[in-house]
């Protein structure tokens, strides 16, 4: 393949990917590092480098929405921050430092968890929680605008909540990705923060994570100009037509079909990675 | 504040993804032909990978420099993201996030700066 044929080609599917990663809420990036290393026969490496890149611009595009809305909390937002860019950092580390078939299966189990996270049922939101002491002191209970009026939440068991942040950070930082998924388990399912609150929160939070290990991959020589040109540039425009056509209608076929995908990906990328094929 | 916030990310990632598609515009006019081979990890050469290699590539007139100038604006606007919000936090008398905020302006500076990228 030429240099101009791979870009058209790659900017395609990157255009696709944020497309689909916007309109399922599942996220593009997740797919794009498999796509390049199972279908170009891109080294996992250069691979993960633009990705990071291409999470940055759709997670700073986004934020931009979704911060004037109301419904992101900065002040949890920034106090995660801490742990999410800690753990970035310490994961772009290892990513320099662990082979990289050990990388395919980690990358490997992350999508398979993601695709069984996409099938699962979200739990009852709980309202009205008592309020926690260090939520307090840390100032982090606040309200968001709802159907019927402002909302108040009070935010629950913050260590927990900040240790898998850092969990989440970390393989942000290992294998490229906004890891949406590990993020959702973290501010949801243990600190119980409102679903519109959490998820626009992660994704102002995603850019800054991301930020963190992309030095660091950029200085390792990581990020490849013309690998990343067309990925970032394609994965920015999907992204942002996706956002705009929020079709409520499809979007569950959309899901299963997307999360099918990411179920595929990641049995390939296991396989690869435990039969050294990476 | 929060409206300042966001138009100042949306700017900086426009303004990125113009410098991405200028400096790529430049690349693909001169290497469309070449064959692209990315199957073998040998790492950037120096010049597209640390800020004063990039920044002469750029004066250079190369398009992959630019390219990845436009993707060290990229990295830099959850960087001022970050700046701002810690003059926010300052107006608002709150100490407390002024230095969690301050906590983790170090960490992004140190990963832009420290890991050997500045030089």
């Amino acid at each position: 393949m030429t240099v101009l044929e791979f870009t058209a080609v790659v900017a395609t599917v990157s255009f696709v990917a944020g497309l689909l990663g916007a309109l399922t809420g599942l996220g593009g990036g997740v797919v794009l590092v498999p796509l390049l290393t199972l279908l170009f026969r891109v080294d996992i490496r250069y691979a993960i480098g633009a990705s990071l890149v291409s999470v940055i611009a759709t997670s700073s595009g986004a934020a931009a929405a979704y911060v004037k809305e109301g419904f992101s909390n900065i002040r949890i937002g920034m106090f995660l921050e801490i742990a999410t860019t800690f753990g970035a950092l310490l994961g772009a580390f290892l990513a320099t430092r662990i082979p990289t078939s050990a990388l395919a299966i980690i990358f490997g189990v992350m999508l398979l968890y993601s695709a069984f996270l996409s099938r699962k049922p979200r739990p009852p939101a709980q309202r009205n929680l008592p309020p926690d002491p260090l939520a307090t002191r840390l100032r982090m209970n606040g309200s968001f605008p709802d159907l019927d009026g402002p909302r108040s939440y009070n935010v629950q068991h913050v260590p927990t909540g900040f240790s898998l942040m850092f969990g989440a950070g970390a393989l942000s930082g290992l294998l490229g990705i906004g890891s949406g998924a590990v993020k959702v388990l973290a501010m949801d399912q243990a600190m119980r923060i409102p679903f519109k609150v959490s998820t626009t929160t992660s994704n102002f939070m995603i850019g800054v994570t991301a930020a963190a290990s992309a030095g660091v991959y950029l200085s390792r020589g990581y990020v490849d100009p013309g690998l990343a040109m067309p990925v970032m540039l394609g994965v920015l425009a999907g992204s942002l037509i996706g956002s705009r056509i929020l079709v409520k209608a499809e979007t569950k076929s959309l899901r299963l079909v997307f999360s099918l995908v990411i179920l595929v990906l990641g049995l390939q990328m296991l396989y690869k990675g435990l039969w050294g094929k990476i | 504040m929060e409206v300042v916030l966001g138009n100042l990310l949306r700017s900086g990632v426009l303004l990125s993804a113009a410098v991405v598609l200028w400096g790529g515009c430049v690349y693909l006019s001169r290497h469309a032909h070449e064959p692209a081979n990315y199957r073998v990890f040998l790492g950037e050469p120096s010049e597209f990978r640390t800020i004063p290699g990039i920044i002469r590539s750029v004066i250079n007139g190369r398009g992959r420099g630019l390219i990845q100038l436009g993707l060290l604006l990229l990295i830099a606007t959850p960087l001022a993201r970050v700046t701002f919000s810690v003059v926010g936090f300052a107006i608002e008398r709150d100490r407390m996030y002024v230095v969690f905020t301050l906590i983790v302006l170090a960490i992004l500076l140190y990963s832009l700066f420290g890991s050997s990228i500045g030089g």
